[in-house]
């Protein structure tokens, strides 16, 4: 894959490498991300998330590899890149000493919009935040759904064609998740391209594409629906009743088992793809003499396929 | 540079500082309390000084020249010793900084010879004032002593006194009354200037990078350079507000003399302002906590231009190597300016030297924190 400013996708990222020192945040990315797409990016704290989008912003200069953004080489020219992005960043950025209405006005002035269009893109803004009636309202006194809208409509108010949003849900009510998400639906199509990272798994089926980010390698990417029916390379079937704690321990290392986890009260199996995958499970069980309810083909949830990923892609690494 | 980007910033600048009450005690209230306290507190003149007096003797004549010392304005009888131990226990105690003792025979003594003696003790602790203090007690007593010999000569037939063959007519010019007040309060001026400039610019971005509004900030297209302007014109409005405030205070309450002009004042301000103002930004985008780097800009404003700008301390009288810095210190071209504009009424023309070096000075600290703020976040 070879990216230059003529490729044609909204954002597009190769071999892209952040070492802090010792510490390499990012270990050789690449993804290619369309126009109108939502791509989400999930993975654990640390994983190396905010470092990417920041590299994506010009905040962070990366060690090696190169991001085009907007048909712009981000490392050439930052600042063409930033004229066309919003930004929201995991930590609070507003003025927190400053009302929602002059943190509107401040960035409506520092995006330049027009004086004519400002009132309009602020009452936007303003609207869409759900904050009417509370322009006057310091935004150190607002609680954390709030915070999280305004900073999302402070990042759109200038019509970017391209939005980062890093972790933009973390400590926000459901509801206020679930408004959040719709908004983000809205904005894409409308043909905004989105960025966002989250490590809430269940976020992860409101994104057109997944990818799956541990350690600074970027692990799988997908749509949710790819994921989970291919990435896990087996099949899975959900084991219930019996000794779940003999189960988890035995099983690991026969034939045919590739993976097992605790689910609830249940067990998940992941079992090579063959004709009959529950047949060999109850097989296998019977030849141990181990007990159990009942075997029943399991949908695979993306926790799955994530947990089971990370397991193999960490392997290499933890193998002397 | 982009007129309405710069706009913003300015705006968000004034809101934030009208809300931060550190900052507005800083730009509004600080200055005030400076210079009263300053002007009123800091004085190198001597005046009323408490003075134990031990008259031995006791006699009209020797009452007549202790009276010359309470009717001087420099000295204030604070006490009336009955021996010699009562002397030495007030200048111990330090309730007087000099002590008069008149001897037992100073009459007689006076009488017989036309010479007598008498014994002044000043605390030497504090040598300025001791000195002080002992010159004018040496005057007092010539007085004394010509008024004396008047008399005798008199008495004696001899008509009028001797004129001294030599006399010294002295005039002082630019500060008449040898008023200290009238060269330092210029000075001060000059230190408010400079601590509260640096102080208030120094949390400009230091706050930003603290709250973690700067990450934001970054990632739109605004430049360096608009933020920096942006941030520093309303600090740049505050401080010529508080210079107003300042010589206000020093023409109409202290009574300094003001000879220049106001237009030579307004530039040399201005230009003083560029220097302190974006030396409080430069640190600001070197340190990014609040704290350190007002702390850094306390120990880089204060104390050169309280030491070493000539405000306090006469800089021809410091030695070489500690001159050698003194030239170093911005402060003292503007306390030169200042005590220049104010007393003799300098123009431009006579503050070529100083204003070329506060232009240098003001172009290099600009560039280097023009330079210093990156739009990265390592």
């Amino acid at each position: 894959m070879t990216v230059d400013a003529t490729t044609p996708d909204r954002i597009a990222v190769e071999g892209l490498v952040k070492r802090f020192g010792e510490f390499v945040a990012l270990d050789g990315v690449g993804f290619r991300i369309r126009a109108g797409e939502i791509m989400g990016f999930i993975g654990p704290n640390g994983a190396g998330k905010s470092t990417l989008i920041r590299i994506l912003c010009g905040l962070l200069a990366p060690t090696a590899g190169r991001a085009i953004v907007g048909g712009i080489d981000v490392a050439r020219d930052p600042e063409g890149v930033r004229e066309q992005i919003g930004y929201m960043s995991q930590k609070f950025s507003l003025y927190d000493d400053l009302s929602v209405m002059e943190n509107l006005r401040f960035f409506a002035g520092i995006y330049r919009i027009p004086p004519s269009q400002r009132a309009e893109r602020m009452r936007f803004a303003l609207d869409m935040a759900g904050l009417a009636g509370r322009e006057q309202a310091l935004v150190g006194t607002l609680s954390g759904g709030w915070k999280q809208r305004l900073a999302l409509g402070c990042a759109i108010m200038h019509e970017p064609r391209i939005l980062f949003l890093d972790e933009p849900t973390s400590g926000v009510d459901p509801m206020s998740r679930r408004r959040f998400w719709d908004l983000i639906h809205t904005l894409s199509a409308q043909g905004v391209t989105v960025l966002v990272t989250t490590h809430y798994m269940d976020e992860a089926a409101y994104c057109n594409r997944i990818a799956l980010i541990d350690r600074g390698r970027l692990v799988i990417e997908g749509t949710p629906a790819e994921l989970k029916h291919h990435a896990l390379g087996g099949q899975l079937l959900r084991v219930e009743g019996g000794e779940l704690g003999r189960l988890l321990h035995d099983l690991p290392g026969e034939p045919g088992v590739l993976d097992v986890a605790a689910y609830g009260n249940a067990l998940h199996v992941l079992m090579h793809e063959d004709a009959d995958a529950a047949a060999s499970l109850r097989h296998l069980l019977a030849r141990r003499g181990l007990a159990y309810a009942r075997i029943e083909p399991a949908e695979p949830t993306l926790e799955d396929v994530f947990v089971h990923m990370v397991g193999v892609a960490r392997q290499p690494a933890s193998a002397p | 540079m982009k007129l309405n980007r710069l706009r913003a910033i300015a705006a968000k600048e004034v809101l934030q500082i009208r809300r931060d009450p550190r900052s507005l005690m800083l730009a509004l209230l600080l200055p005030v309390m400076q210079i009263l306290l300053l002007g009123y507190g800091v004085t190198l003149d001597v005046e009323h000084l408490p003075v134990c007096v031990y008259d031995a003797e006791g006699s009209q004549a020797s009452q007549a020249l202790l009276k010359r010392f309470q009717a001087s304005r420099y000295f204030t009888i604070t006490q009336v010793a009955r021996d010699q131990g009562q002397v030495v226990a007030g200048l111990d105690r330090g309730t007087c900084s000099l002590a008069v003792v008149v001897p037992a025979d100073f009459s007689r003594s006076l009488a017989a010879g036309g010479r007598a003696e008498l014994q002044a003790i000043a605390d030497g602790t504090d040598s300025n004032t001791a000195t002080l203090a002992l010159g004018y007690a040496q005057a007092v007593v010539a007085g004394y002593s010509n008024a004396v010999q008047v008399r005798w000569l008199a008495a004696h037939g001899e008509g009028s006194a001797p004129l001294p063959p030599l006399t010294v007519q002295s005039r002082v010019w630019f500060n008449e009354d040898l008023d200290s007040r009238n060269f330092i309060i210029p000075g001060i001026v000059a230190l408010i200037m400079a601590l509260i400039g640096a102080q208030l610019t120094s949390l400009t971005i230091s706050r930003e990078w603290e709250r973690g509004t700067m990450e934001l900030l970054v990632s739109t297209p605004v430049t360096p350079g608009e933020v920096m302007l942006g941030k520093l014109l309303p600090y740049f409005a505050i401080g010529l507000f508080d210079a107003a405030l300042c010589l206000v205070f020093a023409v109409f309450w202290f009574d300094v003399p003001f000879r220049g002009a106001i237009s030579t004042l307004l530039f040399i301000t201005v230009l003083f302002l560029m220097v302190v103002l974006g030396l409080g930004y430069l640190i600001s985008v070197l340190i990014r906590s609040q704290l350190g780097a007002s702390q850094i800009a306390l120990l880089v404003t204060l104390l050169p231009t309280n030491l070493l700008s000539g405000l306090a301390f006469p800089i021809d009288q410091m030695p070489a190597p500690i001159r050698a810095i003194t030239y170093l210190v911005y402060g003292r071209y503007y306390v030169t300016s200042l005590k220049a504009i104010f007393l003799k009424g300098a123009g431009i023309a006579e503050l070529t030297t100083p204003v070329l070096i506060m232009v240098s000075y003001a172009a290099v600290v600009t560039w280097l924190a023009a330079r210093g703020f990156k739009k990265k976040l390592v």
